[in-house]
């Protein structure tokens, strides 16, 4: 066997590492290591210096192995990786320790042990350099089609990116409708547009684009496989309307005799018929029927549609279809749910008739909305005089949500101008802090300080219909301390909105398992770094988009579809993309072919092989996690990466200082020894 | 984080402090890791961290590897149930720890040596804390010493030839 010829080098990483960790000692003591043919440390091991050391070493040196303790493997083992890799050394047989993560900035202000531990994580990192084997990453093609999940504003934008690039998309809404919650608003902020006037042409578009085929009523119900190829199940639900022939000409909605409060699109303030198209603009036109309130389906009898569809393109017998699906990559778009204000109870919302939440108000502001845009308290005639916006519902507040909802502020100067431009109407806000951060925001702000919108500053304690003053009577009043003045405060209304949080949806756990990503504490979806790389996720292949990777306005959630789109592209571009090597695989020769293996698989990418009676690995479905490896009684199943022999040797480099240890015994060899 | 005298846990660790071995899954535990420092989060030195892909790939072995080689316990972390990067791992590794935990015990290592926990990736926080309950359990435990007590109760074991793969041809 060929002699260990190792390169350890230690990164100050400026300050970060070296102001807690004594690097200058750790790679003086690294370069005593059995097996370490140079040591060094160096300010920033990532700058192309840095890199250069490392290659120049591999060259002169002969290294067989590279340990690079630096920052977590998450952030620069590609760098490093690919610095091996030019310099000859295979890419695999480099090992980073995490010093600076795991180390630095854990045991802050105690030298002595971020500097043991950096120690142990080298010397782990060393041991198991010398038990790695080169190996190749996987080549595999990219589908050039793309599943855009989600119809909101974000995932249109993606979807329409890529469909104009020339690419076939499959855009997946689980509503009757694309459009998402854009569809719902009247105005946006602070241009004060008319927003389905600039929505519903991209809807348009997206809705008869050849390369996007629009997959509306339907949920991704299961993904398998892994970038470039990824076969997903969708179920396409029924939605008793024919497609081929139905026109959408409204015959059907206008004849249904079943009237239901319409909780979706108009929030609970107006009405549909069982069967219905969600608003004027829905893309596709179709509609749907929905089974919980049409007669028809509650008690067998009335078909109204069928008698009127010019058509007949109503078919009650339409059974869920199951469509399965092949793209490349995926671009999840999901959005939020509004956070139901019911929560907070001193805020009365639902008990309350005149307390409404920012999604019905917006409602009630759009001209096609139940109120045809008339701003009016729930009896649906009496304009208030007087109106308060209660901000940060749901938000900014430890019993709910801790983050803040970014739109909300904006969203409440916009209801702030529109009821003063509609009713004339006092409106009172009721803010913790303003924040208005984006282009022309903050001068949306004082365009309403000089509209004589009012502001409070102070979280509203109650919004109570109890009057205990002259003047309340009749009226809510908000019970409020005003901080700016530091007095508790009762200010009288006729009605009162709430700006509810962002949340993210209620099924936003199960969707990220389902497309294996992360969520964060709060429940968004995790992006793959925070900074650098905002709408790619730990999975390769699946991108995010929009409020469903944290609260954020219309532009923000537009730049993200197309940046999504841009990361798809890329990877379509490059036709082919490198798969990690990190697999199982069985040396069938020692195989007992006892299959424990074969059911412990979450993937089924195992086989056993009846004629040869040994079990084999499909290294295509086979993602690396290593059940089978620890679990085959032959050991002879090897995770390719992480082997047997290299956790081993890992665990006895960790642990090369205790009392039991074994791991070294301290060597006195001659090194060349290099600090820089 | 100061220097913590754990002779005033268990008198038995003199000036030393306890080692806790870390097998962390890469996609929920690691990175809960990893925010822990990018949030600078302290937690006591006594964690070494070894990463591998999912809790499913930790071999048992490891664990009493790591305690023999001379870890006073041993902390698995993975993913949350139910959401395993690789769907049921986790799962895997309830099962097994639960057995090693009992075969342990009966050499005399206490279960609370031993433990498995879950930190998402997003759950800095809740990485910190495990890490330093599991270090408080460890410190009032005292050091396992394992060549003098566990090493020395187990039956020995004649040791393995050298070519354990290699099965014994029986010709005729």
């Amino acid at each position: 066997m060929m002699e260990d010829r190792i390169g350890v080098y230690v990164c100050h990483c400026g300050h970060n590492i070296a102001g807690t960790v004594d690097v200058e000692h750790v790679a003086e003591w690294a370069a005593s290591l059995p097996g370490v043919a140079i040591a060094r440390d160096y300010k920033f091991m990532c700058s192309s210096l840095g890199q250069e050391l490392v290659e120049k070493d591999i060259q002169e040196l002969g290294l067989t192995g590279v340990v690079v303790a630096a920052c977590s493997p998450h952030m620069h083992e590609p760098t490093f990786r690919r610095a091996c890799e030019r310099a000859g050394l295979n890419r695999y047989l480099l090992e980073m320790a995490n010093i600076r993560e795991h180390a630095s900035w854990v045991h802050q202000h105690d030298v002595e042990s971020a500097t043991e531990k950096a120690k142990s994580l080298i010397s782990g990192a060393v041991r198991r350099v010398m038990e790695l084997e080169p190996l190749e990453p996987f080549m595999v093609d990219i589908n050039d089609a793309t599943m855009v999940v989600g119809g909101g504003v974000a995932g249109i934008n993606a979807a329409l990116e890529l469909a104009n690039a020339g690419h076939p998309v499959y855009l997946v809404e689980r509503d009757p409708s694309i459009g998402g919650h854009m569809a719902q608003f009247d105005k946006t902020f602070p241009t004060l547009d008319c927003s389905a006037c600039i929505l519903t042409p991209r809807m348009f578009d997206a809705g008869n684009h050849p390369n996007i085929t629009l997959l509306s009523y339907s949920e991704v119900e299961q993904v398998d496989g892994y970038v470039g190829n990824f076969t997903v199940r969708v179920r396409q639900k029924a939605r008793h309307v024919d497609t081929e022939l139905c026109t959408g000409c409204g015959d059907c909605w206008e004849k249904c005799p079943a009237k239901v409060v319409d909780q979706e699109y108009e929030a609970g303030l107006g009405y549909r018929t069982a069967i219905y198209r969600p608003f004027p603009q829905a893309v596709p036109k179709y509609p749907v029927i929905d089974e919980e309130s049409c007669i028809y389906y509650q008690k067998g009898t009335c078909k109204a549609c069928e008698k009127f569809c010019p058509t007949g393109a109503i078919d009650f017998d339409q059974q869920d279809t199951e469509i399965v699906l092949n793209v490349g990559n995926i671009v999840l778009a999901t959005g939020y749910d509004l956070f139901d204000p019911r929560r907070v109870p001193q805020y009365g919302y639902g008990r309350l008739a005149n307390v409404f939440t920012s999604l019905e108000f917006e409602r009630m502001l759009n001209a096609a909305g139940p109120t045809d845009g008339k701003v009016v308290l729930r009896d649906g005639i009496t304009e208030p005089k007087s109106v308060a916006v209660v901000h940060c519902v749901g938000s900014r507040d430890e019993n709910y949500n801790p983050y803040c909802s970014a739109v909300c502020c904006m969203a409440a100067l916009k209801f702030g101008h529109l009821v003063k431009e509609r009713t004339g109407a006092d409106v009172t806000s009721f803010y913790i802090d303003i924040r208005t951060t984006a282009k022309n925001y903050e001068e949306f702000y004082h365009r309403l300080l000089k509209e004589e919108m009012e502001f409070i500053r102070g979280r509203v304690a109650e919004v109570t219909d109890a009057a205990r003053m002259p003047g309340e009577e009749g009226k809510l009043i908000v019970q409020v301390e005003d901080t700016l003045i530091g007095k508790q405060r009762r200010i009288p209304v006729d009605m009162v909105i709430l700006m509810a949080a962002m949340e993210p949806r209620n099924d936003a756990t199960d969707v990220a398992h389902t497309f294996g990503i992360g969520c964060s504490e709060a429940g968004f979806f995790t992006e793959k770094h925070p900074k650098l790389d905002p709408v790619a996720t730990m999975t390769d292949g699946v991108f995010i988009a929009g409020v469903c990777q944290g609260p954020k306005d219309i532009p923000d959630s537009v730049s993200q579809g197309a940046a999504a789109a841009a990361r798809v592209l890329t990877l379509i571009g490059q036709g082919t993309i490198a798969i990690e090597p990190v697999r199982a695989n069985i040396d069938e020769e020692h195989c007992s072919g006892c299959r424990i293996c074969n059911n412990l698989c979450p993937y089924t990418a195992i086989e056993y092989l009846p004629d040869l009676e040994v079990s084999r690995v499909n290294p295509a479905l086979c993602k690396g996690c290593g059940t089978c490896v620890a679990a085959c009684p032959s050991q002879v199943i090897t995770g390719q990466h992480f082997t047997f022999d290299s956790i081993m040797a890992q665990i006895e480099g960790v642990l090369y200082d205790t009392y039991n240890g074994n791991g070294y015994v301290s060597v006195e060899h001659e090194v060349p020894l290099a600090t820089g | 984080m100061a220097k913590r005298d754990y002779s005033l846990d268990n008198p038995a660790w003199g000036d030393r402090r306890p080692v806790i071995v870390g097998f962390l899954c890469n996609w929920c535990s690691y990175r809960a890791a990893d925010l822990a420092g990018t949030s600078r989060m302290g937690y006591p030195a006594t964690l070494r961290d070894i990463r591998i892909m999912c809790t499913g790939r930790l071999d048992p072995t490891f664990v009493i590897k790591a305690l023999s080689e001379g870890a006073d316990g041993v902390i698995v972390m993975g993913c949350h149930p139910g959401q395993c990067h690789y769907d049921v791992g986790n799962f895997k590794a309830m099962r097994r720890m639960a057995l090693l935990r009992r075969t342990l015990a009966q050499l005399g290592v206490h279960p609370d040596r031993v433990q498995l926990a879950w930190a998402s990736a997003a759950q800095g926080t809740l990485f910190t804390e495990t890490i330093l309950n599991m270090t408080n359990a460890i410190a009032r435990l005292g050091p396992l010493e394992w060549r003098d007590t566990v090493a020395d109760i187990a039956p020995s074991t004649p040791p393995l030839p050298d070519e354990a793969h290699e099965p014994e041809v029986i010709h005729g």
